[in-house]
């Protein structure tokens, strides 16, 4: 702590240079925060998953719609439990920017096959008694400020018979997922209703889930499935929840790599920014370090002061971009992407990269430090 | 008296481009424990590099250099780093103050090196300061001072880890007479009360009539000496 006035007053010996330096750390790592916290949010799909669930979808293409008959094959099969279909529903609530999607299923069903997923029983009879009900996500009820009884207009993609592509629906129930709370973000509605209504692709599904009852045998029991539908016009492929989950994410691209990289190239170039910020601040005091070095600082104490400096602006700024990065994340989440927090191995990796990169861009300056001959320096050579 | 400083047959050269320039041409020196001792000469002639060696801030070429017992010359660089902080006090020309510190910041740098306790450098620093008459300016920065208040508080930097030697380079070349004859009084007190041993390189005359002694180099060469007794 004695050398902490030293050290504070050389940070910020150029105040305009120090802000700018550190406003561009704390946006990289902000940045790094969001994307990084994506990222992890993503790679933790499937890590809780229910292994007795199977999900069965086109096998040329996820977005290929089945044949809803499909759900009595699939429940003679022997090993199956229970199964439902699920079809869906993509739009929005009043503005562009609140995307949601409605999955259409046998409600009674897929919260047998869910349980972890809570509801209130009374609120799932509502649901065989209105026809156009929802059962929406807490999260969402909270983040737009819904409640039981109100109407729910989507705007969508999906035509209905009547010529329009606006779908009423009436909240019954909302549900939440305790252990595992971004799971929480889909509004379940009724196929029979959502079926009969739709103009188009009618008696389809997007997939189908179903719970197997022996967990061991759940390799013989998706392949049994396919077996039942292979050389017809919709073939068909049966994973568990976690193959199929990261299926899906890869569908989506190698989000991880896309995130590093991105990440990668701006630390990459906040080594740079840093480095020549160190090096101009190193430069401009060089009578000063002499002087330390006069008066008894040995070389490895001023290699060590140059260090200690980049270091506090790097985890300073880093530390605040990644508390703004936590800080978008509840806003986020409650949109339904992302997790609800910034996940504390983000944190930690993301103030290791910031001590990795004051470390690499003092490097040079705290050399030239070290180095620094006191007669020359004080002779300005 | 003993010698405090013991030099012989010191030569410094430097490399100027692809040359190689002697300066210190095998100088014999003794100073006693106590002595003020003024070095002058033309510019070029050898002063301020003959006092760097001898502040342990650089190293010579050739010949041995016995300050306080110790062999300079043979010390690492950082066994000399602790030799400087132990036993040599700089005061220079521009004061070299800590530009965003203020005056106790920077008399208390010397001390940050040392395991001395956060009161034990603060009574110390304070203790500097009202020698040299700034206890009251002690919040302030080196741009909130006169030139002669800045080179006080060099003077109080180079002596708050209470050396054995105070090594001053044209402490006051940057300063207008009356200033420079406060200095001059000052670093009088401490050579005569304090009894530090004070080697000073200095143009002016008027200033090394304060010193004990007087010592002229020219061209490499120590070529005169003379004491003031009146000093």
């Amino acid at each position: 702590m004695k050398f902490f006035p030293l050290l504070w007053t050389g940070l910020w010996r150029k105040k305009a240079r120090t802000v700018f330096t550190l406003l561009s750390i704390v946006i990289a790592f902000l940045l790094f925060g969001l994307l990084q916290g994506v990222n992890a949010w993503l790679n933790s799909f499937g890590t809780g998953s229910n292994a007795n669930r199977v999900y069965t979808v086109s096998r040329i293409s996820e977005v290929q719609p089945l044949p809803d008959a499909y759900l009595h094959q699939i429940e003679a099969v022997p090993g199956i439990h229970r199964a439902t279909y699920i079809a869906g529903i993509t739009g929005y609530y009043q503005e562009q920017k609140n995307a949601l999607v409605a999955f259409a299923t046998d409600v009674k069903t897929f919260f047998d096959l869910y349980p972890e997923w809570q509801i209130a029983p009374e609120q799932l009879d509502a649901m065989g008694r209105v026809r156009t009900g929802a059962i929406v996500a807490a999260p969402l009820m909270r983040a737009f400020g819904w409640k039981i009884g109100d109407r729910l207009p989507l705007r969508t993609s999906v035509m209905k018979r009547d010529g329009s592509a606006d779908w009423d629906f009436e909240i019954v129930g909302t549900y939440d997922v305790p252990t595992n709370p971004t799971e929480a973000n889909r509004i379940i509605v009724n196929y029979g209703y959502f079926d009969e209504a739709r103009l188009l692709d009618r008696g389809t599904a997007w997939a189908f889930v179903a719970s197997v009852k022996d967990l061991n045998r759940s390799a013989q029991v998706c392949a049994a499935v396919d077996a039942l539908f292979v050389n017809s016009a919709y073939e068909t492929v049966t994973q568990d929840e976690k193959a199929y989950v990261q299926g899906q994410l890869r569908s989506l691209g190698d989000v991880s790599l896309m995130a590093n990289a991105i990440v990668a190239a701006v630390l990459f170039t906040l080594l740079f920014l840093t480095g020549n910020t160190m090096m101009q601040s190193v430069r401009e005091r060089t009578p000063e370090l002499a002087i330390l070095k006069t008066v008894g600082f040995s070389d490895g104490a001023v290699t060590a002061l140059v260090l200690i400096e980049s270091t506090m602006l790097c985890v300073l700024a880093a530390a605040l971009g990644l508390a703004a990065a936590a800080a978008v994340f509840p806003v986020t989440a409650a949109l339904g992407i992302g997790g609800s927090t910034l996940p504390l191995r983000v944190v930690a990796f993301g103030l290791a990269m910031a001590v990795i990169l004051a470390l690499a861009s003092g490097a040079p300056p705290a050399w030239r430090a070290r180095r620094l001959v006191i007669v020359d320096a004080l002779a300005g050579r | 008296m003993t010698a405090l400083v013991s030099l012989k047959g010191i030569v410094k050269r430097y490399v100027r481009g692809k040359q190689r320039v002697e300066v210190l041409h095998g100088i014999d020196l003794e100073i006693r424990a106590g002595e003020f001792l003024a070095l002058m000469g033309p510019s070029g002639s050898g002063k301020t590099t003959l006092l760097n060696l001898i502040g342990g801030i650089d190293r010579a070429d050739e010949g041995d250099l016995i300050v306080a017992g110790d062999r300079i010359n043979g010390l690492t660089s950082r066994q000399l780093a602790r030799w400087r902080a132990r036993h040599v006090g700089f005061v220079f020309q521009f004061y070299n103050l800590m530009p965003l510190l203020s005056a106790e910041q920077n008399v208390e740098l010397p001390l940050l090196m040392t395991g001395l306790s956060k009161a034990q450098r603060s009574a110390n620093v304070g203790a500097a300061l009202e020698l040299v008459g700034l206890a009251d300016r002690a919040s302030h920065k080196p741009a909130e001072l006169s030139g002669g208040q800045q080179q006080r508080v060099a003077i109080a930097r180079a002596l708050v880890a209470d050396p054995t030697l105070l090594v001053c380079d044209e402490p006051t070349g940057d300063l207008d007479r009356e200033m420079a004859e406060q200095i001059l009084d000052l670093l009088k007190i401490v050579n005569r009360e304090q009894q530090k041993t004070i080697v000073m390189v200095t143009h002016d005359p008027k200033a090394a009539e304060r010193a004990t002694r007087q010592l002229h180099l020219d061209k490499g060469h120590l070529i005169h000496s003379q004491s003031n007794l009146a000093a």
